[in-house]
């Protein structure tokens, strides 16, 4: 038995996914406009990507940030290493950076500028703690 | 409530050598934008760049700091 089961739960999904994403809502429903932008970028690159909804349970955002150092949502993970979170995501979306930094090919119709965000969908807010792996989607 | 200008001399008074711009986003006192050039951060990645400046805040952020967005260079 674990001392901390969120915890070993998110260092988990991080190694077991090459590309996860930790944020306030679901890509499909973003509920912050910083989280939405960063699934704008990731989408715009066509990234397969996993993503964790931290909203359901306080302590999975209290655990990243333990383990990330770093304390604001959204945080993306590349091969178990934090990449960023919504502005240095951006601006290495705007710089031609990202793709390289994801491992992918960019698509060659890829804006220049970070696609914007729709706006964070409203409520309602789904208890899921499961992870959304975007390649069976 | 914090104010742009706290956001700002708190900044430059924690990083040496760091100038600091920073605005309210939303005018509502929470949400803030800082871009902050310091000669320290030549040698440091955008990552512990941004972790400087977060660091200077701890737990203000997320909490009464609802957001910080940050832009970091060297020169």
């Amino acid at each position: 038995m674990s001392d901390n089961p969120v915890r070993e739960a998110i260092q988990e999904a991080i190694a077991d996914h090459e590309i996860i994403l930790f944020m306030k809502g679901t890509p499909e429903r973003p509920m912050c406009g910083f989280s939405a932008r960063t699934t704008a970028a990731l989408e715009a690159l066509g990234t397969e990507y996993a993503a964790v909804d931290v909203l359901p349970d306080p302590r999975i955002r209290q655990e990243l940030s333990a383990i990330s150092n770093w304390p604001t949502i959204p945080q993306l993970f590349v091969k178990g290493e934090l990449v960023g979170g919504c502005d240095i995501v951006t601006e290495l979306y705007e710089s031609g950076e990202l793709a390289q930094a994801l491992g992918v090919e960019a698509p060659e119709e890829a804006p220049q500028h970070a696609p914007a965000a729709a706006e964070p969908g409203a409520p309602p807010l789904t208890i899921d703690n499961n992870l959304v792996d975007r390649r069976s989607a | 409530m914090p104010s742009p200008e706290d956001l700002q001399r708190r900044i430059e008074d924690a990083i040496p050598g760091a100038r600091a711009d920073v605005k309210d986003l939303t005018g509502g006192g929470d949400h803030f934008r800082a871009t902050v050039v310091a000669p320290g951060f030549a040698d440091l990645s955008r990552i512990e760049q941004h972790r400087q400046v977060y660091a200077v805040f701890g737990s203000e952020i997320g909490g009464p700091i609802h957001a910080l967005s940050l832009e970091t260079r060297a020169e």
